[in-house]
């Protein structure tokens, strides 16, 4: 499988709109990639460029040792499952699946083996002579999924795929893709502005926003380390406390003393930042003792949901989530005066 | 893909541009050379620029055409409002079937050449086909006579050839009108007359008045039927050109007509837009 | 309303739009050649007529020819138009739609006399090709309505994903494009068939003395002399229309592309 560099690409469009600004990434092949962020980030702009659909303003595209930044689409042999599936509703499932045989000129008996082969694959065999207004939402996907595959693509795009399906759907689907995926072992680029769907299929994962790339990782190391305040706010729920560095493992919030395990060593002294740590690590104490990485503060609210508690405590004006299982729920009720503690190692530092 | 773009959008408009060129806008720009050019008494006309056809339009004879034409035209709109309006609110609460089979004929009669409705009107209107032996044989009329040529006639006419207009252009936006509006008005305690009255018809203001302009506009281009079922006093803009084209031999006098002709219809119809675009008439 | 009333509306109103034309056909049952309401005896003579009589007859191939190919080359102009403005969006293809669809919107007597002007002053006059030209620059506004609805249709996500298969832009437009618009296009033939069809004016001042229409010919006999031949062309004339819309509103979804006409209008 072919690794897919793209170097220092920009696309604007009529002069005035950045929608991909500069970005520089190396995809190894035979991985499932997300390209996540909230619309308008660039992250559709970036694969249709990758497609060949759109031409890159400035920058280059290679896969494997070709540059392909300005091979049109008909000839990069990309595999493309569109946000509205664009399935053909004048061709059956089979010749929908045939298509780009058929344009390569391969003869109809073959045509149809290999429409069969994948419609196997797919999970959905013996349809091939349905038409396209017969199937449902799901059985669509799967359909521009075989078809997408059908002339065994040197990469597997897929544009918002699930967007048109409704939620239980979507989580099958996302298991299922990725099953599909490792199976094949096709190097995969996944666009989603649903961070779930980037968890649950992606070996690694580009978040952007606002035309750039703002962090790539694994899901776990992305959700673990955000790179800025952005990505700690768009992927998973994070608490915030402004904060001022005292020392390199060391901040002030509040006028009280946080020791941190990480972000804070390079910054110098007195510089203003951001304290982040996610609801789970943050524990509420039915103490009043005060202490290092302690806060004072007041439960507003408990959001019981069963598998989880969340319990939202205004911390000096500030509102912070702690979440639990109910076992290690505390005696609290709403109104209670309590101590939040935020444990060090859990406490990352970002500038914003 | 951007490239291939390029080359085809300039490669495809290449035939229509021609065909729509000579012959739509080279004719076009003929009558208005032809309108200011110098008419021999022969009955042909040298190039040249007067504005002596224009200034026939002062003429007394010019002056009744037009006025005849706008009085037919805007009586006929009238008619055609008032007995379409209703016809075709009533269609749009039909079956979606029996919608289908009303436009399915009133297409069939509006593409029906205007050579035969005329010749439909003059057999109803005539002494021995017609109307007139349907009165004396219910005993309403003693002898039957022909009811054309007549100003009624004309109207009469004129109304059958533009009444399929008229409703075809009122079905969208009746159709596209939110039963649960008269619904509302219904529960609201008005009767359905009332809500018709109170309801449709201020909502649907705009677009009555855009289908009455486009009513004149089309009656006004109207041409068998007034020659058919009307005297030469009846006879509107439209067949004047005609005449004037075939019959008198004057084509720069034609041609002036045409032009003012063309700029009357063509600020109704710019008006019909703008009120349609203005109050959101759409489709 | 109630229904009561209603139907009685409805009745009297279609009852108008009727009459006219069942006294025509009742009349064009009738055995002897003089006028007369209601018939007397009953004949199909007057529809034989139609195609024994050589000169009705040669009217009838002449306005069948004229409305085939006049109908056709009108597709040929609006199509292009039509996918331009679509697929590229053009601010020319804006221009050319409204050049295209103007012609229709005009009282016909102007075009007629624009193409009179321009045929004598070319010199080539009465020739068939003259009112087949002529019809198909009146009529290019309809097939460029219904086969531009019929592109709204079309997500432009298709023709990508037949790009990321493979397919160059004549390719998916010969394969995915034209089989979807392809019953629009058909509608938009029919549509400008008909009108070409029933055509007087403009089909007179272009050929009228040279190539006799079937409208050319009845108006003629209006003046000249009256035959029952008239009565039972025009309704050969109402059933080929309704025929044709009927059969488009049965392949094709009627109501719609009306919303589409009269917004044009």
């Amino acid at each position: 499988m072919l690794d897919l560099e793209i170097r220092g690409v920009t696309k604007t469009f009529g002069g005035t709109i950045t929608a991909v600004k500069d970005v520089s990434l190396h995809l190894d092949g035979g991985k499932l990639v997300s390209f996540l962020g909230p619309s308008g980030c660039g992250k559709t702009t970036l694969l249709r460029m990758i497609a060949g659909l759109d031409l890159p303003t400035s920058g280059s595209i290679h896969l494997g040792d070709r540059d392909i930044t300005t091979t049109p689409a008909h000839e990069r042999n990309m595999g493309m499952v569109f946000q509205s599936h664009a399935l053909f509703p004048h061709l059956t499932v089979g010749e929908n699946i045939g298509y780009g045989l058929k344009i390569r000129g391969v003869d109809k008996a073959e045509r149809q083996a290999s429409a069969e082969k994948l419609l196997e694959l797919i999970r959905l065999p013996g349809i091939a002579q349905r038409h396209i207004s017969q199937l449902s939402g799901g059985q669509r996907q799967r359909v521009a999924i075989a078809r997408a595959l059908a002339l065994e693509p040197d990469l597997f795009l897929l544009d918002e795929p699930m967007s048109a399906l409704d939620a239980n759907l979507r989580e099958a689907m996302q298991i299922e893709l990725r099953q599909l995926q490792q199976r094949l072992g096709i190097t995969t680029i996944v666009v989603t502005h649903d961070q779930g769907e980037a968890m649950t299929m992606s070996d690694l994962v580009v978040v952007m926003s606002a035309a750039q790339v703002q962090q790539v990782g694994p899901p776990m190391e992305i959700y673990r380390n955000p790179a800025n305040r952005f990505v700690a706010d768009f992927i998973g729920t994070s608490n915030f406390l402004p904060g001022r560095v005292t020392s390199e493992k060391e901040i002030e919030v509040e006028g009280q003393s946080f020791l941190v395990s990480k972000g804070a060593d390079s910054l110098g002294s007195s510089t203003e930042v951001t304290l982040l740590i996610r609801p789970e690590d943050v524990h509420v104490l039915d103490s009043s003792e005060e202490g290092a990485n302690r806060l004072r503060g007041k439960v507003g609210f408990i959001r019981d949901i069963g598998a989880t508690v969340e319990i939202i405590v205004d911390c000096h004006g500030h509102e912070i989530i702690s979440m639990m299982t109910p076992k290690d729920r505390p005696a609290v009720t709403v109104g209670s005066d309590v101590m939040v503690e935020f444990p060090h190692s859990a406490c990352s530092v970002v500038q914003e | 893909m951007e490239r291939q773009n390029l080359k085809g959008s300039f490669l495809l408009p290449i035939f229509p541009t021609v065909m729509i060129g000579i012959f739509f806008l080279i004719p076009f720009a003929l009558i208005v050379a032809v309108s200011v050019a110098h008419q021999n008494p022969g009955g042909f006309y040298e190039s040249g620029f007067e504005l002596t056809h224009y200034k026939r339009f002062l003429s007394p004879a010019f002056l009744s055409t037009a006025a005849f034409s706008v009085l037919v035209s805007g009586l006929v709109a009238m008619i055609c409002l008032i007995l379409g309006f209703p016809f075709t609110y009533l269609i749009t609460r039909l079956r979606r079937r029996w919608q289908v089979v009303w436009l399915v004929y009133i297409l069939a009669q509006l593409s029906l050449s205007e050579v035969l409705i005329a010749f439909s009107w003059q057999v109803l209107l005539s002494k021995t086909a017609g109307i007139g032996n349907i009165l004396v044989w219910l005993g309403i009329l003693e002898r039957s006579t022909a009811f054309y040529p007549s100003f009624g006639a004309v109207v009469l006419g004129l109304t059958y050839l533009v009444l399929p207009f008229s409703i075809l252009l009122l079905y969208p936006p009746l159709s596209r009108l939110d039963s649960e509006v008269t619904e509302a008005a219904r529960t609201l305690g008005a009767s359905p007359v009332r809500t018709f009255f109170e309801v449709v018809v201020p909502i649907l203001r705009p677009a009555l008045v855009a289908t009455g302009i486009t009513m004149f506009v089309f009656t006004l281009g109207a041409i068998v039927v007034p020659q058919v079922l009307g005297r030469p006093s009846h006879w509107t803009l439209s067949v004047q050109i005609t005449d004037q084209a075939i019959f008198q031999s004057n084509l720069p006098f034609a041609a002036a007509l045409a032009i003012f002709l063309l700029i009357v219809s063509m600020s109704l119809v710019g008006l019909t837009m703008w009120i349609n675009r203005r109050f959101g008439v759409k489709a | 309303m109630n229904k009561g009333l209603r139907n009685i509306y409805m009745g009297l109103i279609a009852l108008i739009l009727i009459a006219p034309l069942a006294v025509i056909t009742a009349i064009s049952f009738n055995a002897k050649k003089f006028l007369s309401f209601p018939p007397k005896g009953f004949s199909l003579r007057w529809y034989v007529e139609i195609f024994a009589d050589n000169a009705w007859f040669s009217s009838l191939q002449n306005s069948l020819l004229v409305a085939t190919s006049s109908a056709l080359l009108a597709v040929l102009i609006a199509v292009p138009i039509a996918y331009c403005l679509w697929r590229y969006g053009i601010f020319y293809a804006k221009v050319l739609y409204g050049l295209g669809a103007m012609p229709f919107i005009l009282p016909p007597v102007i075009m007629a006399l624009a193409f009179l002007l321009f045929f004598t002053s070319i010199e080539v006059h009465g020739k068939m090709i003259n009112v087949i030209i002529a019809h198909a620059i009146f009529l290019t506004a309809l097939p460029l309505v219904t086969v531009s609805l019929g592109l709204e249709s079309i997500n432009k996500e298709m023709i990508e994903a037949g790009q990321t298969m493979g397919a160059d832009e004549v390719t998916v437009f010969r394969t995915v494009i034209f089989p979807i618009v392809r019953p629009f296009v058909i509608s938009g033939f029919a549509f400008a068939f008909v009108l070409s069809l029933n055509e007087y004016i403009i089909a007179f001042m272009t050929v009228g003395f040279t190539v006799e229409t079937l409208p050319i010919k009845i108006f003629n006999a209006l003046r000249y002399g009256y035959t029952p031949v008239m009565a039972s062309l025009a309704v050969v004339f109402i059933l080929v229309n309704i025929l044709i819309f009927g059969l488009i509103a049965r392949f094709g979804n009627l109501p719609r592309l009306l919303g589409a006409l009269s917004e044009e209008r």
